[in-house]
């Protein structure tokens, strides 16, 4: 029997992409279940259906690539985009709007650049942002939480999702929303007069990121990404609004806590900030391009103007990653530099 | 002067514009002679991408006529020993398209050395006169060796022997030139890219 | 207790060490026959110095070192040479290289052999020519001359001797096992070495997952100046570049050796083996080697001699081949497969290891990268192993090397935490060989245009000479002819002579053409002009014969001279004729000056016909060129032969003319087949 022949090493660590994938998951379902207790089933819809049309896009794209189907269906790269765009889509979105969005993302921002590792951007931000752009009406209507409206059933969250019902009347202005439009009132009143603002940053809202932050710390435990990027994105953020922060005017930009617990920071922050292959690459590069996203997603909340600004602050850096490599190469060992891809 | 720009903003407009300009006009003319890069003439860059077979395939009798030719806009793909990584070197160089090697002028090979068959030599010094680049040894009715570490692997020597006792040997692999391939993604139990693989059978 | 330091990156692996350490060292005993390549180290292959046939003791150089960098090899048991030709020896390649085989005799008989009584008052330059006769060259597994590494220049001052017992790839225990057996030697050797280099500290490393090893080499350290130093285990902590850093906080600079940084480190193999070279005088003939892996039924450690086919030892072991798909020589992270159980253990083999397929499993297909990051936190080096994949896999070798692609170890921590299961380290050492073959490459091109820059600058001078030369003549002539003019006496005017013989010229090149006229030209005119000297010569010998002058007898010898030259000249003449109407070819008789012209001209001549052409079509044509070229053999040989040449040319001629049949024939039967499929 001939023996093989192959190159060093020969034994391998445990972890694959697939079990990363699967790790990401699972590491939203406290996310998801407190979005449903609050939201009702809207959010769950949206996952199960994103995943369906996920898998049916990312088959349908590698058949055209003429790749084959299981091998890369195993890797979960697309039921990840799914769930995340699942997650960050308004509950009870109509189902046409999530297949553009999951279209935009698998098709355009995924397969056409190559397929899983070449995307430059991050594929559900791209999805999103592409219907935010174009369906702003569905895309900042938001269900109000419970204790607030009337919660939709299991039933009338299918309605919402695949009949041409709206559900209007249960949708409100999220807390972002709520501060991004208010110029007269202060901090105070506004917490006053908005029952949906809850204790920090919004009933449901301030749980949910709370629910985020517990999944991300698992993953952060089952080392599947390193805490640099997160940290730094959530220690800008918290930063910029500690510095403009102005103890609760009219024009205040909102307290640190309601930042950091409201809309997308902590679900950003630890599952679309940590996207390894649209993100810069070196444990410095990962601070750099974690703490421009704060940045950014702190001044187009307050000065820009969409309420939220994940997603944007997100592609954007997208693009300047490969350019903070190039100044974030770390020092080699036996090297007295740092290295300079430019030199 | 200022009351008249002040009344007629099209004057301001317009010297303001024509002032920038000779501003910026002279900074630059001034920037231009200070930081001039005194860069390599274009024939020396190509000259140095050209593998210096001096083999003469591409039609010029060595590779700095060649270079000059390419300056002056011959084609990119007549250059066999330089492969289609040469193309492509040169094609970065004077941004041009990367066009496929013309087969025309021979077919990429593996490098090769010139070897004289001592014994049946006669010494007629013919293939000394056909090196280019003086890797042959020997005097008029006295044996004949190539120096195999300047032979180029031309193969112009072998025409004009006589006896016809010149090999072109390609050099083997062996223990010391042996590398480690890059993973060939096709040999790999799933035949993953196996498409792209056919594409690029097409496309050779 | 001493401060150690720590480094980037590194795994854990799993060890699976406590198989092959619970039994003592065996001895592995002498097989029938002895394979040694004469390479076993980094450097030059030594150079045999037995012939086939010879009997050999124990401990006989058998070759001698090439250079420097090299080192000899001696016979590991008493024998006769059987053999020394090309043999499979553990390589990942799969090559051949040459070996010395011994048929053993079992009688292992030493050769004289004695070691130094004190090596302290010996000098440092004898006991390194010692280390280097014994053949010693590291044998951690990279194989460099211990010799060479220990002879740092006088003025470095060493600051630190480090032994290195780290051994941190996981299964290999031929290092742990001598610490726990040998801690005495490795000790003595620690010693001999420090008297040496002359140290500031001596310290061997050793990880505290091998407490057994730890205690004993403490109990052997005590009362002396070496120090043990455990540091927590971590793959790659027995790296040479990692180990210093652990144990000195200081890093060897990019491209430079240890010594720069005042270390010098060493295997406790190595310092075993150095002990045994000083004390008892034995060279390196034997080493501790491994044998591991859920394939052999009882795993453990064997003292065996080099050249001992791997097979011999895995017998030993109870080997179970049919579990086993891979053989690896090393650890799981670093060894390399070999290509049959049949090749030699050499200096270098620490541990042969024989996984089963659900113990090191075959790696799955590649997934893509998905730039998770966890190479460069694995990453001892602090490469970005994620960024020379990409540029590796692009073949953007230059941007690789910015991002000191030549600074990885190739220990594998990237690879074995990948989650994609890319083979990264191969494609760094492929990136890696082809850097260094463009790098030669273009130095190679670089020399080829000097060369042929030189070569254009000889020729366009040798042509300006003779341009110079014919303008002089030319000039010279023409005074003569005003001279001539001007005295009056002149019979024709010369001017008008040369206009005539012009003219004569191009009307024979019109009708000739080609440049075997000139040729025939040339040697009219030969014996033109000689006959007119032969004149002249006569005419003065004449006159001098009737004046009776004292010159005759030269003259005449002058006389007789030129006119052997005129039958000469005519002779050749003759020939010429006569070879030009046998010979058809032109290219025969092709001017000199311009012969790489010609031969470019017509490569390409040829290869523009072949463009564009069926296999039928050119293998004819190839046929048709054989045919031609016979021809041509066969007219050159016939016109040597009429012209009586040498018999070595005409010999040459007819094997050529011989050897040309023979190609005219394989390319017929060639072109047969072509048109028949």
């Amino acid at each position: 029997m001939a023996l093989m022949r192959i190159t060093s090493p020969h034994t391998h660590g445990p972890m694959s992409t697939s079990r990363v994938m699967q790790n990401v998951l699972l590491a939203t379902v406290p996310g998801v279940i407190v979005l449903t207790h609050f939201f009702g089933f809207g959010t769950l819809v949206n996952i199960i259906w994103a995943s369906i049309l996920a898998i049916a896009f990312e088959a349908l794209a590698l058949s055209l690539r003429k790749r084959p189907l299981g091998f890369y269906l195993g890797d979960y790269s697309a039921v990840v985009t799914a769930v995340l765009l699942g997650i960050a889509l308004p509950p009870y979105s109509p189902w046409w709007l999530i297949a553009v969005g999951i279209a935009s993302a698998i098709l355009m921002a995924k397969h056409l650049y190559g397929g899983l590792g070449y995307n430059p951007f991050n594929p559900a931000m791209v999805g999103y942002v592409v219907l935010l752009i174009s369906f702003p009406v569905q895309m900042t209507s938001w269900a109000a939480p419970r204790g607030v409206g009337e919660l939709p059933g299991l039933m009338e969250a299918l309605q919402a999702c695949f009949t041409p019902t709206n559900f209007d009347a249960v949708t409100m202005a999220t807390p972002l929303d709520v501060l991004k439009q208010n110029n007269s009132l202060l901090i105070e009143d506004l917490w006053q007069q908005n029952v949906q603002f809850g204790r920090w940053a919004g009933i449901g809202w301030e749980w949910a990121s709370l629910a985020f932050l517990a999944g991300g710390l698992w993953l952060l435990y089952q080392r599947v990404f390193t805490w640099h990027a997160p940290v730094a994105m959530l220690g800008a953020v918290a930063l910029m609004a500690a510095l403009f922060y102005d103890g609760g005017s009219s024009a205040s930009g909102g307290s640190p806590l309601f930042h950091l617990l409201s809309g997308a920071t902590m679900f950003g922050a630890f599952f679309i900030v940590t996207d390894p292959v649209s993100s810069a690459v070196s444990t410095r590069g990962r601070l750099v391009y974690g703490a421009l996203i704060g940045l950014l997603v702190y001044l187009i909340r307050v000065y820009g103007n969409y309420p939220d600004a994940v997603a944007f602050a997100v592609l954007i850096m997208n693009f300047a990653a490969p350019f903070i490599d190039q100044y974030t190469q770390p020092r080699t060992y036996g090297h007295a530099k740092r290295g300079d891809a430019n030199e | 002067m200022y009351e008249l720009i002040a009344q007629y903003p099209l004057f301001a407009a317009l010297f303001a514009m024509v002032g920038l300009g000779l501003i910026f006009g002279a900074l630059l003319g001034y920037a231009a002679v200070r930081f001039k890069t005194e860069g390599n003439p274009i024939v020396d860059q190509i000259n140095e991408i050209l593998p210096q077979t001096q083999c003469g395939q591409c039609g010029h009798p060595g590779c700095r006529p060649y270079a000059e030719a390419i300056a002056d806009g011959e084609a990119i793909n007549k250059c066999p020993p330089g492969g289609q990584a040469g193309v492509q070197a040169l094609a970065d160089l004077l941004d041009v398209d990367a066009i496929p090697l013309d087969e025309e002028h021979g077919e990429e090979s593996v490098s090769q050395v010139a070897y004289i068959r001592e014994d049946e030599c006669i010494g007629c010094t013919k293939c000394i006169q056909a090196c280019p680049v003086d890797a042959i040894l020997g005097a008029a009715k006295h044996m004949h060796t190539v120096i195999a570490s300047e032979c180029t692997g031309c193969d112009l020597c072998v025409e004009p022997c006589p006896v016809d006792c010149i090999d072109m040997i390609s050099e083997e692999e062996s223990l010391q030139t042996w590398s480690w391939q890059l993973p060939d993604p096709v040999s790999r139990e799933v035949d993953i890219i196996a498409t792209d693989a056919q594409a690029t059978e097409e496309a050779a | 207790m001493r401060q150690v330091y720590g480094f980037h990156g590194g795994i854990h692996p799993p060890e699976n060490k406590h198989q092959s350490v619970a039994a003592p060292i065996a001895d592995a005993g002498i097989p029938d026959a002895l394979v040694l390549p004469l390479s076993q180290h980094i450097g030059a292959p030594a150079i045999p110095a037995v012939e086939v046939g010879q009997h050999v003791l124990k401990g006989q150089v058998i070759a001698e070192p090439a250079g420097v960098v090299s080192v000899p090899l001696h016979a590991p048991t008493s024998g006769t040479i059987s053999a020394i030709e090309d043999r499979q020896i553990a390589h990942p390649s799969g090559h051949t290289a040459r070996c010395i085989v011994i048929a053993t005799d079992g009688k292992d008989e030493w050769i004289n052999h004695q070691g130094l009584e004190d090596y302290e008052a010996a000098d440092r330059s004898e006991l390194l020519s010692i280390i280097r006769s014994a053949g010693i060259a590291g044998m951690g597994g990279a194989g460099f001359p211990t010799a060479v590494k220990l002879a740092v220049k006088p003025e470095t001052h060493i600051e630190t001797l480090i032994i290195n017992g780290t051994e941190c790839e996981p299964y290999i225990t031929a290092d742990d096992i001598l610490m726990r057996e040998r801690a005495e030697k490795i000790v003595e050797g620690a010693e001999i070495l420090a008297h040496l280099v002359q140290p500031d500290e001596i310290l061997i490393g050793v990880e505290d997952n091998k407490p057994e090893s730890i205690v004993a080499l403490q109990a052997a350290a005590e009362g002396t100046a070496v120090e043990i130093v455990t540091f927590p285990t971590k793959y790659p902590s027995g790296g040479e570049k990692q180990l210093i850093e652990i144990l000195t906080g200081k890093q060897v600079p990019s491209g430079d050796l240890p010594a720069a940084v005042g270390v010098v480190c060493q295997n406790v193999g190595s310092a075993v083996a150095v002990r045994d070279a000083i004390i008892e005088g034995k060279p390196l003939i034997s080493r501790v080697t491994t044998v591991t892996g859920e394939g052999v039924s009882e795993p453990r450690n064997y003292d065996v001699l080099l050249g001992s086919s791997m097979a011999h030892l895995l017998e030993l072991a109870g080997y179970q081949h049919e579990k086993n798909k891979r053989l690896i020589m090393g650890g799981p992270m670093m060894g390399f497969t070999v290509p049959d159980a049949h090749v030699p253990v050499v200096k270098t083999t620490n541990c042969i290891l024989a996984p089963t397929e659900a113990e090191l499993p075959t790696p799955p297909p590649a997934q893509a990268c998905i730039r998770c990051g966890m190479c460069a936190e694995a990453c001892p080096a602090s490469l970005l192993p994620q960024q020379l994949f990409w540029f590796s896999q692009g073949k953007e070798f230059e941007k690789a090397e910015q991002h000191n692609l030549f600074d990885c170890i190739e220990c594998g921590a990237c690879s074995f935490v990948c989650p994609s299961n890319i083979p990264l380290v191969q494609y760094y050492r492929a990136a890696k060989a082809e850097v260094i073959q463009i790098r030669k490459d273009t130095e190679k091109s670089e020399h080829s245009r000097i060369r042929f820059e030189a070569r254009q600058a000889r020729l366009e001078r040798e042509d300006a000479e003779k341009e110079a030369k014919r303008a002089a003549r030319k000039k010279a002539a023409e005074e003569k002819a005003r001279l001539a003019a001007e005295q009056g006496n002149a019979e024709e005017d010369p001017i008008q002579a040369a206009i005539d013989r012009a003219k004569a010229k191009k009307a024979a090149q019109a009708s000739g053409g080609d440049a075997s006229e000139s040729e025939q030209e040339k040697l009219e005119k030969a014996v033109a002009t000689t006959r007119k000297r032969l004149n002249t010569a006569t005419a003065k010998l004449d006159a001098a014969k009737q004046e009776g002058s004292d010159f005759i007898d030269a003259l005449q010898t002058g006389v007789d001279k030129t006119r052997a030259k005129l039958d000469a000249a005519e002779q050749a003449l003759h020939d010429y004729q006569q070879a030009n109407t046998a010979n058809e070819e032109p290219a025969e008789d092709q001017s000199s000056a311009n012969a790489a012209q010609v031969a470019i001209q017509k490569a390409m001549a040829a290869r523009a016909a072949e463009a564009d052409k069926s296999p039928a079509d050119k293998a004819r044509e190839a046929l048709q060129k054989l045919e031609a070229r016979l021809q041509k053999s066969e007219a050159r040989l016939a016109e040597g032969k009429a012209a009586g040449e040498e018999e070595k040319i005409i010999s040459a001629l007819e094997s050529t003319v011989e050897r040309l049949r023979e190609k005219v024939a394989k390319a017929q039967s060639q072109t047969q087949e072509t048109e028949a499929s």
